[in-house]
Protein backbone atom coordinates (compact mmCIF):
# COMPACT_ATOMS: atom_id res chain seq x y z
CA UNK A 1 0.00 0.00 0.00
CA UNK A 2 1.11 3.51 -0.56
CA UNK A 3 2.52 5.55 2.22
CA UNK A 4 0.51 8.73 2.07
CA UNK A 5 2.43 11.91 2.56
CA UNK A 6 1.02 14.42 4.90
CA UNK A 7 0.79 18.03 3.90
CA UNK A 8 -1.35 20.28 5.99
CA UNK A 9 -3.09 18.32 8.71
CA UNK A 10 -1.55 18.55 12.10
CA UNK A 11 -3.25 15.53 13.69
CA UNK A 12 -4.53 12.32 12.13
CA UNK A 13 -6.18 9.33 13.78
CA UNK A 14 -3.87 6.46 12.80
CA UNK A 15 -3.99 3.56 15.23
CA UNK A 16 -7.48 2.35 16.12
CA UNK A 17 -8.28 1.12 19.61
CA UNK A 18 -8.07 -2.67 18.97
CA UNK A 19 -4.70 -2.21 17.32
CA UNK A 20 -3.35 -0.21 20.25
CA UNK A 21 -4.72 -2.72 22.71
CA UNK A 22 -3.07 -5.52 20.74
CA UNK A 23 0.24 -3.66 20.75
CA UNK A 24 0.40 -3.28 24.51
CA UNK A 25 -0.92 -6.77 25.27
CA UNK A 26 1.78 -8.16 22.99
CA UNK A 27 4.39 -6.01 24.72
CA UNK A 28 3.46 -7.41 28.12
CA UNK A 29 3.23 -10.98 26.86
CA UNK A 30 6.60 -10.84 25.10
CA UNK A 31 8.24 -9.51 28.26
CA UNK A 32 6.73 -12.42 30.21
CA UNK A 33 7.77 -14.84 27.46
CA UNK A 34 11.38 -13.65 27.33
CA UNK A 35 11.84 -13.79 31.10
CA UNK A 36 10.11 -17.12 31.64
CA UNK A 37 11.69 -18.58 28.49
CA UNK A 38 15.12 -17.63 29.71
CA UNK A 39 14.44 -19.32 33.04
CA UNK A 40 13.16 -22.45 31.33
CA UNK A 41 16.51 -22.72 29.53
CA UNK A 42 18.58 -21.72 32.56
CA UNK A 43 16.48 -22.40 35.66
CA UNK A 44 16.72 -20.51 38.93
CA UNK A 45 18.77 -21.94 41.82
CA UNK A 46 17.37 -25.12 43.28
CA UNK A 47 14.48 -24.91 45.75
CA UNK A 48 14.90 -26.23 49.30
CA UNK A 49 12.56 -28.64 51.05
CA UNK A 50 10.15 -31.17 49.66
CA UNK A 51 9.10 -31.31 46.03
CA UNK A 52 5.47 -31.27 47.13
CA UNK A 53 5.97 -27.80 48.66
CA UNK A 54 6.95 -26.14 45.40
CA UNK A 55 5.80 -25.76 41.83
CA UNK A 56 8.25 -23.12 40.62
CA UNK A 57 9.14 -24.60 37.23
CA UNK A 58 5.51 -25.51 36.80
CA UNK A 59 4.43 -21.89 37.33
CA UNK A 60 7.21 -20.53 35.11
CA UNK A 61 6.23 -22.90 32.33
CA UNK A 62 2.55 -22.13 32.85
CA UNK A 63 3.24 -18.40 32.53
CA UNK A 64 5.26 -19.07 29.38
CA UNK A 65 2.57 -21.17 27.77
CA UNK A 66 -0.23 -18.81 28.80
CA UNK A 67 1.63 -15.77 27.46
CA UNK A 68 2.44 -17.75 24.32
CA UNK A 69 -1.25 -18.40 23.78
CA UNK A 70 -2.00 -14.71 24.31
CA UNK A 71 0.59 -13.67 21.73
CA UNK A 72 -0.61 -16.29 19.23
CA UNK A 73 -4.29 -15.46 19.59
CA UNK A 74 -3.43 -11.75 19.60
CA UNK A 75 -1.43 -12.13 16.40
CA UNK A 76 -4.33 -13.93 14.74
CA UNK A 77 -6.56 -11.08 15.88
CA UNK A 78 -4.04 -8.64 14.47
CA UNK A 79 -4.16 -10.40 11.10
CA UNK A 80 -7.95 -10.19 11.23
CA UNK A 81 -7.67 -6.49 12.01
CA UNK A 82 -5.52 -6.02 8.91
CA UNK A 83 -8.62 -6.98 6.92
CA UNK A 84 -11.18 -4.88 8.76
CA UNK A 85 -9.08 -2.02 10.15
CA UNK A 86 -8.00 1.19 8.45
CA UNK A 87 -5.27 1.28 5.81
CA UNK A 88 -2.50 1.67 8.40
CA UNK A 89 -3.42 -1.66 9.97
CA UNK A 90 -2.21 -3.39 6.81
CA UNK A 91 1.26 -1.78 6.75
CA UNK A 92 2.74 -4.56 8.88
CA UNK A 93 1.82 -7.30 6.42
CA UNK A 94 1.71 -5.68 2.99
CA UNK A 95 5.17 -4.41 2.22
CA UNK A 96 5.44 -2.82 -1.26
CA UNK A 97 8.51 -4.83 -2.23
CA UNK A 98 7.99 -4.12 -5.93
CA UNK A 99 7.56 -0.39 -5.64
CA UNK A 100 10.68 1.47 -6.75
CA UNK A 101 9.60 4.76 -5.25
CA UNK A 102 9.07 3.07 -1.92
CA UNK A 103 12.59 1.63 -2.00
CA UNK A 104 13.98 5.09 -2.77
CA UNK A 105 12.24 6.35 0.33
CA UNK A 106 13.70 3.45 2.32
CA UNK A 107 17.07 4.64 1.09
CA UNK A 108 16.24 8.21 2.05
CA UNK A 109 15.33 7.04 5.54
CA UNK A 110 18.57 5.05 5.79
CA UNK A 111 20.46 8.21 4.85
CA UNK A 112 18.53 10.08 7.56
CA UNK A 113 19.69 7.49 10.07
CA UNK A 114 23.26 7.80 8.82
CA UNK A 115 23.02 11.57 9.42
CA UNK A 116 23.33 12.23 5.68
CA UNK A 117 19.93 13.94 5.37
CA UNK A 118 19.08 17.01 7.35
CA UNK A 119 15.36 16.52 7.70
CA UNK A 120 13.26 13.37 7.66
CA UNK A 121 10.07 13.06 5.63
CA UNK A 122 6.64 13.09 7.19
CA UNK A 123 4.56 9.91 7.33
CA UNK A 124 1.14 9.21 8.73
CA UNK A 125 1.85 5.51 9.18
CA UNK A 126 5.24 3.82 9.29
CA UNK A 127 8.11 5.35 7.42
CA UNK A 128 9.30 2.90 4.72
CA UNK A 129 12.36 1.79 6.66
CA UNK A 130 10.23 1.30 9.75
CA UNK A 131 7.73 -0.72 7.77
CA UNK A 132 10.48 -2.91 6.33
CA UNK A 133 12.06 -3.63 9.69
CA UNK A 134 8.68 -4.23 11.34
CA UNK A 135 8.03 -6.88 8.72
CA UNK A 136 11.48 -8.49 8.81
CA UNK A 137 11.94 -8.42 12.56
CA UNK A 138 8.51 -8.49 14.07
CA UNK A 139 6.16 -10.25 11.64
CA UNK A 140 8.69 -12.89 10.60
CA UNK A 141 10.14 -13.16 14.11
CA UNK A 142 6.83 -13.61 15.91
CA UNK A 143 5.53 -16.02 13.26
CA UNK A 144 8.67 -18.11 13.70
CA UNK A 145 8.30 -18.05 17.48
CA UNK A 146 4.62 -18.99 17.36
CA UNK A 147 5.29 -21.91 15.02
CA UNK A 148 8.35 -23.25 16.84
CA UNK A 149 6.75 -22.49 20.20
CA UNK A 150 3.65 -24.51 19.49
CA UNK A 151 5.75 -27.28 17.94
CA UNK A 152 7.57 -27.57 21.27
CA UNK A 153 4.32 -27.23 23.19
CA UNK A 154 2.96 -30.12 21.12
CA UNK A 155 5.67 -32.34 22.60
CA UNK A 156 3.94 -31.99 25.94
CA UNK A 157 0.40 -32.16 24.58
CA UNK A 158 1.28 -35.42 22.88
CA UNK A 159 1.07 -37.06 19.50
CA UNK A 160 -2.16 -36.40 17.69
CA UNK A 161 -2.93 -33.22 19.63
CA UNK A 162 -4.03 -30.16 17.64
CA UNK A 163 -0.64 -28.53 18.09
CA UNK A 164 1.12 -31.69 16.94
CA UNK A 165 -1.10 -31.93 13.88
CA UNK A 166 -0.52 -28.29 12.95
CA UNK A 167 3.10 -27.76 13.96
CA UNK A 168 4.61 -31.17 14.77
CA UNK A 169 6.38 -31.26 11.39
CA UNK A 170 8.66 -28.45 12.52
CA UNK A 171 10.71 -30.66 14.82
CA UNK A 172 11.97 -33.22 12.26
CA UNK A 173 12.50 -30.31 9.86
CA UNK A 174 14.97 -28.77 12.29
CA UNK A 175 16.61 -32.10 13.16
CA UNK A 176 15.32 -33.12 16.55
CA UNK A 177 13.69 -31.64 19.62
CA UNK A 178 16.99 -30.24 20.89
CA UNK A 179 17.53 -28.33 17.65
CA UNK A 180 14.00 -26.96 17.75
CA UNK A 181 14.66 -25.74 21.30
CA UNK A 182 17.86 -24.04 20.15
CA UNK A 183 16.13 -22.29 17.25
CA UNK A 184 13.32 -21.15 19.51
CA UNK A 185 15.95 -19.83 21.92
CA UNK A 186 17.77 -17.95 19.15
CA UNK A 187 14.38 -16.57 18.07
CA UNK A 188 14.03 -15.00 21.50
CA UNK A 189 17.27 -13.11 21.00
CA UNK A 190 16.11 -12.04 17.55
CA UNK A 191 13.04 -10.49 19.18
CA UNK A 192 15.12 -8.98 22.01
CA UNK A 193 17.24 -7.24 19.39
CA UNK A 194 14.07 -6.09 17.62
CA UNK A 195 12.73 -4.69 20.89
CA UNK A 196 15.98 -2.82 21.59
CA UNK A 197 15.94 -1.18 18.18
CA UNK A 198 12.18 -0.62 18.21
CA UNK A 199 12.22 1.17 21.55
CA UNK A 200 15.29 3.22 20.68
CA UNK A 201 13.97 4.26 17.29
CA UNK A 202 10.55 5.09 18.72
CA UNK A 203 12.07 7.37 21.34
CA UNK A 204 14.50 8.92 18.86
CA UNK A 205 11.82 9.53 16.24
CA UNK A 206 9.54 10.95 18.87
CA UNK A 207 12.20 13.54 19.64
CA UNK A 208 13.86 14.08 16.26
CA UNK A 209 11.28 13.37 13.56
CA UNK A 210 8.48 15.64 12.53
CA UNK A 211 5.68 13.54 13.99
CA UNK A 212 4.65 11.96 17.28
CA UNK A 213 5.46 8.29 17.84
CA UNK A 214 4.97 7.03 21.37
CA UNK A 215 1.82 8.99 22.20
CA UNK A 216 0.34 7.78 18.91
CA UNK A 217 0.46 4.17 20.08
CA UNK A 218 -1.27 5.23 23.29
CA UNK A 219 -3.93 7.63 22.06
CA UNK A 220 -4.06 6.71 18.39
CA UNK A 221 -3.51 10.28 17.07
CA UNK A 222 -0.47 11.21 15.00
CA UNK A 223 0.62 14.78 15.75
CA UNK A 224 2.75 16.67 13.27
CA UNK A 225 5.19 19.16 14.59
CA UNK A 226 5.24 21.45 11.57
CA UNK A 227 2.98 22.35 8.67
CA UNK A 228 5.67 22.29 6.01
CA UNK A 229 4.85 19.86 3.19
CA UNK A 230 6.58 16.50 2.97
CA UNK B 1 8.73 -74.90 -4.69
CA UNK B 2 10.23 -75.59 -1.26
CA UNK B 3 8.31 -77.41 1.48
CA UNK B 4 5.23 -75.57 2.81
CA UNK B 5 6.11 -72.84 5.25
CA UNK B 6 5.42 -73.54 8.90
CA UNK B 7 3.24 -71.43 11.16
CA UNK B 8 4.75 -69.61 14.14
CA UNK B 9 3.05 -72.04 16.49
CA UNK B 10 4.59 -75.05 14.76
CA UNK B 11 8.01 -73.48 14.97
CA UNK B 12 7.57 -72.83 18.64
CA UNK B 13 6.36 -76.35 19.37
CA UNK B 14 9.30 -77.67 17.44
CA UNK B 15 11.54 -75.51 19.65
CA UNK B 16 10.15 -77.42 22.63
CA UNK B 17 7.79 -74.72 23.85
CA UNK B 18 4.65 -76.03 25.57
CA UNK B 19 1.20 -74.73 24.71
CA UNK B 20 0.96 -73.28 28.19
CA UNK B 21 4.19 -71.35 27.66
CA UNK B 22 2.99 -70.30 24.24
CA UNK B 23 -0.18 -68.77 25.69
CA UNK B 24 1.87 -67.02 28.38
CA UNK B 25 4.02 -65.57 25.66
CA UNK B 26 0.94 -64.30 23.83
CA UNK B 27 -0.32 -62.53 26.99
CA UNK B 28 3.10 -61.05 27.70
CA UNK B 29 3.41 -59.81 24.16
CA UNK B 30 -0.05 -58.26 24.25
CA UNK B 31 0.90 -56.50 27.48
CA UNK B 32 4.26 -55.36 26.15
CA UNK B 33 2.61 -53.88 23.09
CA UNK B 34 0.05 -52.13 25.21
CA UNK B 35 -2.79 -53.94 23.52
CA UNK B 36 -4.68 -55.19 26.57
CA UNK B 37 -5.68 -58.73 27.58
CA UNK B 38 -8.32 -59.06 24.85
CA UNK B 39 -5.57 -59.19 22.28
CA UNK B 40 -3.80 -62.24 23.73
CA UNK B 41 -6.17 -64.75 22.04
CA UNK B 42 -5.90 -62.79 18.81
CA UNK B 43 -2.13 -63.04 18.92
CA UNK B 44 -2.41 -66.75 19.71
CA UNK B 45 -4.79 -67.26 16.83
CA UNK B 46 -2.57 -65.37 14.43
CA UNK B 47 0.46 -67.36 15.48
CA UNK B 48 -1.36 -70.66 15.11
CA UNK B 49 -2.65 -69.99 11.66
CA UNK B 50 -0.25 -67.61 9.98
CA UNK B 51 2.81 -68.64 8.08
CA UNK B 52 6.02 -67.80 9.84
CA UNK B 53 7.61 -64.59 8.56
CA UNK B 54 11.30 -65.07 7.99
CA UNK B 55 13.73 -62.45 9.23
CA UNK B 56 17.12 -61.61 7.80
CA UNK B 57 19.28 -59.68 10.21
CA UNK B 58 22.30 -57.92 8.70
CA UNK B 59 25.12 -55.99 10.37
CA UNK B 60 26.88 -52.92 8.98
CA UNK B 61 29.09 -50.39 10.72
CA UNK B 62 28.10 -50.87 14.34
CA UNK B 63 29.17 -52.17 17.74
CA UNK B 64 26.64 -55.04 18.08
CA UNK B 65 25.11 -53.36 21.11
CA UNK B 66 21.68 -53.80 19.52
CA UNK B 67 22.17 -57.58 19.38
CA UNK B 68 23.55 -57.54 22.90
CA UNK B 69 20.49 -55.68 24.08
CA UNK B 70 18.13 -57.93 22.12
CA UNK B 71 19.41 -61.18 23.61
CA UNK B 72 18.89 -59.73 27.08
CA UNK B 73 15.19 -59.26 26.68
CA UNK B 74 13.43 -59.38 30.03
CA UNK B 75 10.90 -61.93 28.84
CA UNK B 76 13.06 -64.94 28.04
CA UNK B 77 10.24 -66.59 26.18
CA UNK B 78 9.88 -63.71 23.78
CA UNK B 79 13.59 -63.70 23.24
CA UNK B 80 13.87 -67.45 22.72
CA UNK B 81 10.98 -67.60 20.35
CA UNK B 82 11.82 -64.56 18.30
CA UNK B 83 15.51 -65.28 18.36
CA UNK B 84 15.08 -68.87 17.26
CA UNK B 85 12.75 -67.77 14.53
CA UNK B 86 15.29 -65.24 13.33
CA UNK B 87 18.39 -67.37 13.63
CA UNK B 88 16.65 -69.96 11.47
CA UNK B 89 17.22 -67.59 8.60
CA UNK B 90 20.21 -65.30 8.71
CA UNK B 91 22.01 -63.34 11.36
CA UNK B 92 25.76 -63.43 10.91
CA UNK B 93 26.40 -62.67 14.56
CA UNK B 94 24.02 -65.18 16.10
CA UNK B 95 23.66 -68.00 13.57
CA UNK B 96 25.62 -71.22 13.85
CA UNK B 97 26.83 -71.18 10.26
CA UNK B 98 29.81 -69.05 9.22
CA UNK B 99 31.74 -68.08 6.12
CA UNK B 100 30.44 -69.37 2.77
CA UNK B 101 27.74 -71.38 4.50
CA UNK B 102 26.36 -68.24 6.09
CA UNK B 103 26.34 -66.31 2.84
CA UNK B 104 24.66 -69.27 1.15
CA UNK B 105 21.99 -69.24 3.86
CA UNK B 106 21.35 -65.55 3.19
CA UNK B 107 21.01 -66.18 -0.53
CA UNK B 108 18.71 -69.12 0.05
CA UNK B 109 16.42 -67.14 2.34
CA UNK B 110 16.22 -64.26 -0.12
CA UNK B 111 15.33 -66.60 -2.98
CA UNK B 112 12.94 -68.77 -1.00
CA UNK B 113 10.95 -65.98 0.63
CA UNK B 114 11.16 -63.33 -2.06
CA UNK B 115 9.06 -60.32 -1.10
CA UNK B 116 7.96 -61.93 2.17
CA UNK B 117 10.83 -61.62 4.60
CA UNK B 118 11.60 -58.81 7.01
CA UNK B 119 15.04 -57.28 6.73
CA UNK B 120 16.42 -56.14 10.07
CA UNK B 121 19.44 -53.86 9.73
CA UNK B 122 21.81 -53.25 12.58
CA UNK B 123 24.44 -50.63 11.83
CA UNK B 124 24.70 -48.58 8.69
CA UNK B 125 26.55 -48.45 5.39
CA UNK B 126 29.53 -46.14 4.80
CA UNK B 127 29.39 -44.64 1.32
CA UNK B 128 32.88 -43.21 1.05
CA UNK B 129 35.44 -45.13 -1.09
CA UNK B 130 32.57 -47.10 -2.62
CA UNK B 131 31.64 -48.55 0.75
CA UNK B 132 35.07 -50.13 1.39
CA UNK B 133 34.99 -49.18 5.06
CA UNK B 134 32.67 -52.08 5.86
CA UNK B 135 33.21 -55.43 4.17
CA UNK B 136 30.91 -58.42 4.70
CA UNK B 137 31.84 -61.73 3.06
CA UNK B 138 34.40 -59.98 0.86
CA UNK B 139 31.98 -57.39 -0.49
CA UNK B 140 30.97 -53.94 0.70
CA UNK B 141 28.12 -54.00 3.19
CA UNK B 142 26.43 -51.42 0.99
CA UNK B 143 25.99 -54.09 -1.71
CA UNK B 144 24.66 -56.68 0.71
CA UNK B 145 22.22 -54.17 2.15
CA UNK B 146 20.86 -53.15 -1.23
CA UNK B 147 20.68 -56.77 -2.35
CA UNK B 148 18.83 -57.93 0.76
CA UNK B 149 16.52 -54.91 0.76
CA UNK B 150 15.45 -55.43 -2.86
CA UNK B 151 13.10 -58.33 -2.10
CA UNK B 152 12.21 -57.49 1.49
CA UNK B 153 8.61 -56.89 2.54
CA UNK B 154 9.67 -54.34 5.13
CA UNK B 155 12.85 -53.09 6.75
CA UNK B 156 13.60 -52.56 10.43
CA UNK B 157 16.35 -50.08 11.29
CA UNK B 158 17.78 -51.32 14.58
CA UNK B 159 19.34 -48.70 16.78
CA UNK B 160 20.59 -45.20 16.20
CA UNK B 161 23.16 -46.34 13.61
CA UNK B 162 20.61 -47.61 11.13
CA UNK B 163 18.04 -44.96 12.09
CA UNK B 164 20.13 -41.77 12.25
CA UNK B 165 23.81 -42.58 11.67
CA UNK B 166 25.01 -42.48 15.28
CA UNK B 167 28.65 -42.10 16.26
CA UNK B 168 30.20 -43.19 12.98
CA UNK B 169 28.19 -40.48 11.24
CA UNK B 170 29.20 -37.81 13.77
CA UNK B 171 31.20 -34.87 12.44
CA UNK B 172 33.35 -35.07 10.41
CA UNK B 173 32.07 -38.53 9.39
CA UNK B 174 35.18 -39.70 7.51
CA UNK B 175 33.59 -42.89 6.18
CA UNK B 176 30.45 -41.02 5.13
CA UNK B 177 28.26 -43.40 7.09
CA UNK B 178 24.57 -42.76 6.41
CA UNK B 179 21.34 -44.02 7.97
CA UNK B 180 19.78 -46.79 5.92
CA UNK B 181 16.88 -44.68 4.64
CA UNK B 182 19.42 -42.83 2.50
CA UNK B 183 20.16 -46.09 0.69
CA UNK B 184 16.84 -47.94 0.84
CA UNK B 185 14.27 -45.60 -0.58
CA UNK B 186 11.57 -47.90 -1.92
CA UNK B 187 10.64 -49.95 1.17
CA UNK B 188 8.80 -49.08 4.36
CA UNK B 189 11.40 -48.58 7.08
CA UNK B 190 10.56 -48.79 10.73
CA UNK B 191 13.10 -47.03 12.92
CA UNK B 192 13.86 -48.39 16.37
CA UNK B 193 16.47 -45.89 17.55
CA UNK B 194 18.53 -46.06 20.72
CA UNK B 195 22.12 -46.89 21.44
CA UNK B 196 21.10 -49.62 21.92
CA UNK B 197 17.30 -49.77 21.78
CA UNK B 198 15.61 -51.32 24.81
CA UNK B 199 15.37 -55.11 24.47
CA UNK B 200 11.64 -55.18 25.17
CA UNK B 201 11.08 -52.50 22.57
CA UNK B 202 12.97 -54.54 19.99
CA UNK B 203 11.19 -57.80 20.72
CA UNK B 204 7.89 -55.94 20.98
CA UNK B 205 8.30 -54.38 17.56
CA UNK B 206 9.41 -57.56 15.85
CA UNK B 207 6.68 -59.63 17.50
CA UNK B 208 4.08 -57.12 16.41
CA UNK B 209 5.28 -57.33 12.84
CA UNK B 210 5.54 -61.13 12.83
CA UNK B 211 2.14 -61.53 14.44
CA UNK B 212 0.05 -59.00 12.62
CA UNK B 213 1.98 -58.99 9.37
CA UNK B 214 2.02 -55.22 9.19
CA UNK B 215 4.04 -52.31 10.49
CA UNK B 216 3.08 -50.84 13.84
CA UNK B 217 1.77 -47.29 13.66
CA UNK B 218 4.69 -44.95 13.01
CA UNK B 219 5.27 -41.31 13.83
CA UNK B 220 6.54 -38.66 11.42
CA UNK B 221 10.11 -39.87 11.72
CA UNK B 222 9.19 -43.52 11.20
CA UNK B 223 9.39 -44.68 14.80
CA UNK B 224 6.71 -46.95 16.31
CA UNK B 225 4.33 -44.71 18.26
CA UNK B 226 3.79 -47.29 20.96
CA UNK B 227 7.34 -46.85 22.27
CA UNK B 228 8.48 -43.48 20.95
CA UNK B 229 5.59 -41.09 21.36
CA UNK B 230 6.67 -39.69 24.70
CA UNK B 231 9.85 -38.16 26.00
CA UNK B 232 11.88 -39.67 28.84
CA UNK B 233 11.03 -36.47 30.75
CA UNK B 234 7.27 -37.00 30.42
CA UNK B 235 7.35 -40.19 32.47
CA UNK B 236 10.48 -39.62 34.52
CA UNK B 237 10.14 -40.48 38.20
CA UNK B 238 12.20 -37.33 38.98
CA UNK B 239 9.72 -35.10 37.16
CA UNK B 240 8.17 -33.75 40.42
CA UNK B 241 11.57 -32.27 41.27
CA UNK B 242 11.68 -30.57 37.87
CA UNK B 243 8.24 -29.08 38.35
CA UNK B 244 9.18 -27.95 41.84
CA UNK B 245 12.38 -26.35 40.55
CA UNK B 246 14.69 -28.70 42.44
CA UNK B 247 17.83 -29.41 40.47
CA UNK B 248 21.18 -31.07 40.79
CA UNK B 249 23.56 -28.09 40.39
CA UNK B 250 26.84 -30.04 40.52
CA UNK B 251 27.72 -33.69 40.61
CA UNK B 252 27.80 -35.07 44.13
CA UNK B 253 26.06 -32.09 45.67
CA UNK B 254 23.29 -32.42 48.24
CA UNK B 255 20.66 -32.30 45.48
CA UNK B 256 22.34 -35.18 43.63
CA UNK B 257 22.22 -37.28 46.78
CA UNK B 258 18.55 -36.43 47.20
CA UNK B 259 17.83 -37.55 43.66
CA UNK B 260 16.69 -34.18 42.26
CA UNK B 261 16.15 -33.44 38.57
CA UNK B 262 19.27 -33.64 36.38
CA UNK B 263 18.07 -30.94 33.94
CA UNK B 264 20.81 -28.45 34.81
CA UNK B 265 23.59 -30.98 34.46
CA UNK B 266 22.55 -31.67 30.90
CA UNK B 267 19.93 -34.41 31.09
CA UNK B 268 18.45 -34.81 27.60
CA UNK B 269 15.27 -36.43 28.91
CA UNK B 270 13.17 -33.40 27.88
CA UNK B 271 14.18 -33.77 24.23
CA UNK B 272 14.49 -37.54 23.91
CA UNK B 273 11.76 -39.85 22.68
CA UNK B 274 12.15 -43.32 24.15
CA UNK B 275 10.57 -45.69 26.63
CA UNK B 276 13.46 -45.88 29.15
CA UNK B 277 11.58 -44.16 31.96
CA UNK B 278 8.69 -46.63 31.73
CA UNK B 279 10.12 -49.93 30.42
CA UNK B 280 13.59 -49.38 31.94
CA UNK B 281 16.52 -51.73 31.39
CA UNK B 282 17.71 -55.16 32.46
CA UNK B 283 14.35 -56.63 33.35
CA UNK B 284 13.02 -53.28 34.51
CA UNK B 285 15.83 -52.78 37.02
CA UNK B 286 16.92 -49.24 36.28
CA UNK B 287 17.71 -46.64 33.63
CA UNK B 288 20.36 -43.90 33.42
CA UNK B 289 18.47 -41.22 35.35
CA UNK B 290 17.63 -43.70 38.10
CA UNK B 291 21.35 -44.42 38.34
CA UNK B 292 22.00 -40.70 38.88
CA UNK B 293 23.26 -39.73 35.43
CA UNK B 294 21.34 -37.62 32.96
CA UNK B 295 19.94 -39.06 29.76
CA UNK B 296 22.36 -38.48 26.89
CA UNK B 297 19.61 -38.63 24.26
CA UNK B 298 21.01 -41.69 22.49
CA UNK B 299 17.80 -42.36 20.57
CA UNK B 300 17.76 -38.88 19.00
CA UNK B 301 19.12 -37.84 15.65
CA UNK B 302 22.75 -36.63 15.84
CA UNK B 303 23.02 -36.86 19.61
CA UNK B 304 26.81 -36.92 19.33
CA UNK B 305 26.97 -33.54 17.68
CA UNK B 306 24.94 -31.44 20.11
CA UNK B 307 27.76 -30.47 22.42
CA UNK B 308 28.44 -31.76 25.90
CA UNK B 309 26.23 -34.37 27.52
CA UNK B 310 26.49 -32.22 30.65
CA UNK B 311 25.23 -28.88 29.30
CA UNK B 312 21.62 -27.83 29.24
CA UNK B 313 21.87 -25.62 26.16
CA UNK B 314 22.93 -27.03 22.82
CA UNK B 315 26.18 -25.89 21.26
CA UNK B 316 25.91 -24.24 17.87
CA UNK B 317 29.15 -25.16 16.08
CA UNK B 318 28.35 -23.04 13.00
CA UNK B 319 29.66 -20.04 14.92
CA UNK B 320 33.26 -21.24 14.80
CA UNK B 321 33.96 -21.64 18.44
CA UNK B 322 31.18 -23.62 19.99
CA UNK B 323 28.62 -21.32 21.51
CA UNK B 324 25.12 -21.78 22.80
CA UNK B 325 22.08 -19.71 21.92
CA UNK B 326 22.42 -17.47 24.98
CA UNK B 327 26.06 -16.65 24.37
CA UNK B 328 25.34 -15.80 20.74
CA UNK B 329 22.20 -13.85 21.60
CA UNK B 330 23.86 -11.86 24.36
CA UNK B 331 26.84 -11.03 22.13
CA UNK B 332 24.61 -9.77 19.32
CA UNK B 333 22.33 -7.94 21.75
CA UNK B 334 25.41 -6.34 23.31
CA UNK B 335 26.59 -5.23 19.89
CA UNK B 336 23.19 -3.80 19.02
CA UNK B 337 23.07 -2.09 22.41
CA UNK B 338 26.46 -0.47 21.81
CA UNK B 339 25.38 0.58 18.31
CA UNK B 340 22.16 2.08 19.71
CA UNK B 341 24.10 3.99 22.35
CA UNK B 342 26.58 5.31 19.79
CA UNK B 343 23.79 6.29 17.41
CA UNK B 344 21.92 8.01 20.21
CA UNK B 345 25.04 9.95 21.15
CA UNK B 346 25.62 11.11 17.58
CA UNK B 347 21.94 11.98 17.27
CA UNK B 348 22.13 14.12 20.40
CA UNK B 349 25.22 15.93 19.14
CA UNK B 350 23.62 16.57 15.74
CA UNK B 351 20.50 17.84 17.40
CA UNK B 352 22.48 20.19 19.59
CA UNK B 353 24.31 21.51 16.52
CA UNK B 354 21.10 22.19 14.62
CA UNK B 355 19.06 23.50 17.48
CA UNK B 356 16.60 26.00 16.18
CA UNK B 357 16.75 24.73 12.58
CA UNK B 358 13.46 22.95 13.02
CA UNK B 359 10.37 24.72 14.21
Amino acid sequence: METIKQRTQTAVYVYEAPLRLWHWITVLSIIVLCITGYFIGSPLPTMPGEASDHFLMGYIRFAHFAAGYVVAVGFLGRIYWAFVGNSHSRELFLVPFFNKKWWLEVLYEVRWYLFLEKTPKKYIGHNPLGQLSMFCFFVIGITFMIITGFALYAEGLGRGSWADTLFGWVIPLMGQSQDAHTWHHLGMWYLVIFIMMHVYVAIREDIMSRQSLISTMIGGWRMFKDDRPD
Amino acid sequence: MPQSIETFYEVMRRQGITRRSFLKYCSLTAAALGLGPAFAPRIAHAMETKERTPVIWVHGLECTCCSESFIRSAHPLVKDVVLSMISLDYDDTLMAAAGHQAEAALEETIQKYKGKYILAVEGNPPLNEDGMFCIIGGKPFLDQLKHAAKDAAAVIAWGSCASWGCVQAARPNPTQAVPIHKVITDKPIIKVPGCPPIAEVMTGVITYMLTFGRLPELDRQGRPKMFYSQRIHDKCYRRPHFDAGQFVEHWDDESARKGYCLYKVGCKGPTTYNACSTVRWNEGTSFPIQAGHGCIGCSEDGFWDKGSFYDRLTNIPQFGIEKNADEIGMTVAGGVGAAVAAHAAVSAIKRAQHKGDQE
